[in-house]
């Protein structure tokens, strides 16, 4: 180990403080996505439910972040015999880029 | 009017029991009618650095679940006639404590005491949301430590979001507590410093806890730090914590044990 190392070696504090800043940026925003996607689980499962009756448990939405567009992804599953199979819609709309 | 504390983190083992029995030792200490409440249902530890595991009959589960009054699960301490503590379960699980029964017992608190504070176990889950759920304010402890941090950063999103008082849009004060910090080795660009932290979280700060023997000794003789030496530096520390928790106006320093050679090579100072 050089001389130069020893002192190179030391500086780990503005790397940890770097780092902290970037990850924290990404992750306090997708915290923020997930309330979010919460609100849009519950405002959507009320549309449906004014006119099927639905599972809470059957629709399940998606948000995939992109570097130029973002998909939202609903996937709502209607029982029989309202309608036969599943009823899928992708992506249903862009949010956000 | 009562206060309640939660004294949360995320990450494990940063401090948080310790610093629940030293900052309520601290505000008995100064006068205040203090409880600590232990959260960790399953894994409790608050009695232990209390000294009162041999005392525990009735807990925490019990007095939610309606099987002991309040009274009989509150160990008063023995060495500070207005300091009680109020142990958890080992035995059962956090899925046996309700939101309605914790609710309760904090309310119940509330008539007795001017401080209940809520260590709350490590991690988001249920115990720890509990633990948080009816808090006045937060004692956010962390290390000068990346995960510490990251974890510290997390909780503050929920001590926003899923706190009583965060539901129905009012403030809950946070406050920093960074503890384990060694002021040499931040000096020396070794160790996250203290406005690193405090840019980085945001929140106020309560107080700077330097790594200290004297903690470890306290708890092995199970008692806080604040009463097995009070004269330490971690203990000088945590009541100028507990100062400040009440409202004074203390300013922040970090308490040097003696101008250590290396201490007085890079120009720091022992603070009186």
């Amino acid at each position: 180990m050089s001389l130069f190392d020893l002192f190179r070696r030391r500086d780990s504090a503005p790397v940890a403080r770097n780092r902290l800043q970037v990850l924290l940026q990404h992750e306090r925003s997708a915290v923020g996505n997930n309330d979010l996607i919460a609100r849009l689980h519950e405002e959507i499962l009320a549309v449906i439910a004014k006119h099927v009756e639905v599972d809470r448990d059957k629709v399940q939405i998606k948000l995939d972040r992109g570097s130029v567009a973002s998909t939202l992804e609903i996937d709502v599953e209607v029982p029989s015999p309202a309608m036969p199979a599943r009823v899928s819609e992708r992506p249903a709309e862009a949010v956000g880029g | 009017m009562a206060e309640v504390v939660v004294v949360t983190s995320g990450k494990g083992g940063v401090g948080k029991t310790t610093s629940t029995a030293a900052l309520g030792a601290a505000l008995a200490q100064g006068g205040e009618n203090v409880v600590v409440v232990d959260f960790d249902v399953g894994l409790r530890n608050l009695d232990l650095i209390m000294g009162a595991e041999r005392r525990v009959v009735f807990d925490l589960i019990n007095v939610v679940q309606g099987d002991a009054k309040l009274h009989q699960a509150l160990i008063r301490d023995k060495r500070l006639e207005n300091l009680s503590l109020m142990p958890a379960s080992q035995t059962r699980d956090k899925d046996a404590l309700t939101e309605a029964g914790v609710a309760r017992v904090i309310d119940e608190l509330r008539e007795k005491f001017d401080w209940i504070i809520c260590d709350s176990p490590a991690g988001i889950e249920r115990g720890a949301t509990l633990a948080m759920r009816h808090a006045d304010r937060a004692v956010v402890v962390t290390n000068p430590e990346v995960s510490s941090v990251r974890d510290s950063d997390r909780i503050i999103g929920l001590l926003d979001s899923k706190t009583a008082k965060a539901e129905k849009g009012q403030r809950l004060s946070k406050h920093l507590l960074l503890t384990r910090y060694d002021p040499v080795r931040a000096q020396r660009g070794e160790m996250l410093k203290t406005e690193d932290v405090l840019e980085i979280l945001s929140i106020p700060l309560l107080g700077i806890i330097p790594e200290s023997q004297d903690v470890l000794r306290a708890s092995n003789l199970g008692a806080p730090v604040t009463i097995n030496s009070p004269a330490s530096v971690a203990a000088r520390a945590y009541a100028e914590a507990a100062k400040r928790l009440r409202g004074e106006t203390v300013e922040i320093s970090i308490p040097a044990e003696r101008p250590s050679f290396l201490g007085k090579l890079f120009g720091r100072r022992a603070v009186a």
